[in-house]
């Protein structure tokens, strides 16, 4: 299928995250990384779980096949079996997340969400952050309020950030002092270009193109999760 | 049996000057509008708010009745934030107590069933310890030997929720797709007060759906509509554009004694 879209590979991205997840609740914050999931789950994840992002467990066919209130949400999140993939405001070399506030804490030059389920998430189950504008104002060296727990900072047994997916890359922390790596720059984006838009110096040996969708993916994500192409308005 | 029926006025004056009230609901989801109505006409001040915020928080803000907030985040959850509460932190107007929002959980839960503290694994590495210096951690003393955040019991004065039905004694039930953590809330409470659509003799559908007993609670208020604008399904989904006139409004100097007046009236 030909005209593949920047959104299109970003969503191809955001379903590879979860590859392996198994019989585990992909909780995507934002529409690429839910368009990611759902194609994940109607690829080569078919036992993931997704919610409606209120209160049930769908099927793909939407139907309800569980429930799934916020009090169990956090009874997932204690309990593990979670891979959620949220937004960030600002994200560090060491993949510390803020969305709470930006400046001083006490008081801050621009509140934002709070908290959140962050610092929770990071420490229990899988992370990883979807930033569907790669810039130098979210790639900062150091977070102002650590709402995720980057690799830095003592965080326990479950902690694991596992991928950021941007508009123009995916990096990892697959590095030996888990700073930010680049594994893939989208076609038509070139390394000094991700570089250009991260505050800090980013690893990037063996750096490949990010893979396009397949012809049955183009397929799913046009005609049946995403017909009305919203996610042209989230990535261009 | 007790028959608890009052105003949301008569609840009101059982709420003092500095006491620490729990505002049930979630981001713009079954708030105990009417209730907070209430307080805002009221001479109520000097409040700690615990709560699962969204615009119960922007419009106390906006009244100047909220000492310290605590709680995990505020959201119009269609609107990403809400601007009073931006600008009374912006302004450095309020003192907070910002949690995970699992900690909120855990700290009602350990304020209801009477324990100081109540361990959990949210917060530890992430910047809620250090803005938060009087939580403490504290270690397993079995053999893993695992250093975890001791979550204080979050203590309420008064717990405000808002359900879908209610009988006079304090029974009371949620319709929707969630319960929120209404009954979390109320345990976790001295003086428990719930609004309701409707004050009923007998309860319809589901027993699992009877989320308060009357233990839990000591005032029920009949308000139909009483958490618009945010939803209450099914009796009604959220007023959205009524919130988006309120987002728009506390954005907006000009405009926001105009929105207020309707809005109390």
């Amino acid at each position: 299928m030909s005209d593949v879209t920047r959104a299109e590979v970003c969503v191809a991205a955001c379903a590879d995250l979860f590859a392996g997840a198994g019989e585990t609740l992909a909780s995507p914050m934002g529409l690429i990384p839910s368009l990611g999931a759902r194609l994940a789950r109607l690829t080569g994840e078919p036992d993931l779980l997704i919610s409606d992002g209120e209160a049930f467990l769908l099927t793909p066919e939407s139907t309800v096949e569980g429930w799934l209130p916020y009090r169990r949400v956090f009874d997932v999140v204690a309990h593990g079996r979670r891979h959620v993939v949220m937004g960030a405001n600002q994200v560090d070399r060491f993949g510390n997340q803020n969305i709470s506030a930006i400046g001083d804490h006490a008081r801050p030059t621009r509140q934002l969400l709070g908290f959140r389920g962050a610092p929770g998430n990071t420490v229990n189950h899988r992370t990883s952050y979807w930033v569907p504008r790669h810039g130098p104002r979210v790639f900062v060296e150091r977070v102002d309020v650590v709402s995720g727990v980057g690799y830095d900072h003592a965080a326990g047994p479950f902690h694991d950030v596992h991928r950021v997916v941007t508009n123009l890359a995916v990096l990892d922390f697959a590095t030996p002092d888990h700073s930010m790596r680049l594994v893939s720059v989208h076609p038509g984006v070139s390394v000094d270009e991700v570089r250009r838009q991260t505050s800090f110096p980013l690893a990037a040996d063996d750096v490949t193109e990010t893979r396009l969708p397949t012809d049955g993916e183009l397929e799913l994500i046009r005609t049946r999760l995403d017909p009305d192409a919203k996610r042209e308005r989230e990535v261009r | 049996m007790r028959d608890k029926r009052m105003t949301a006025d008569e609840v009101v004056g059982r709420i003092e000057d500095g006491m620490t009230v729990g505002i049930g609901g979630w981001g713009s989801r079954r708030k105990p509008m009417a209730l907070v109505k209430a307080l805002l006409r009221s001479n109520v001040t000097d409040l700690t708010v615990v709560s699962y915020g969204g615009p119960d928080v922007g419009l106390l803000c906006a009244a100047g009745k909220i000492r310290k907030l605590v709680f995990g985040f505020v959201s119009l959850d269609t609107i990403a934030y809400d601007p009073w509460f931006q600008r009374v932190r912006e302004t450095g107007a309020i003192d907070v107590l910002e949690l995970d929002e699992g900690m909120v959980q855990a700290g009602l839960r350990a304020a209801a069933h009477r324990l100081p503290f109540l361990p959990i694994r949210a917060g530890l590495g992430s910047d809620v310890l250090t803005y938060a210096p009087g939580i403490r951690t504290v270690r397993s003393p079995y053999d893993d030997g695992e250093e975890l955040v001791a979550m204080p019991a979050l203590k309420l004065d008064v717990a405000l929720v808002h359900l879908n039905r209610a009988d006079r004694h304090g029974n009371a039930q949620y319709l929707g797709p969630d319960p929120y953590f209404d009954d979390l809330f109320c345990l976790a409470a001295q003086r428990r007060y719930v609004s309701c659509e409707q004050v009923v003799d007998r309860f319809e559908g589901a027993p699992q759906t009877l989320l308060l007993n009357r233990m839990m609670v000591d005032g029920v208020v009949e308000a139909p509509g009483g958490a618009g604008f945010t939803s209450c399904v099914p009796d009604y989904g959220r007023d959205e554009q009524l919130q988006r006139e309120y987002a728009t409004a506390a954005g907006d100097p000009e405009r926001w004694p105009g929105f207020y007046e309707r809005f109390l009236g």
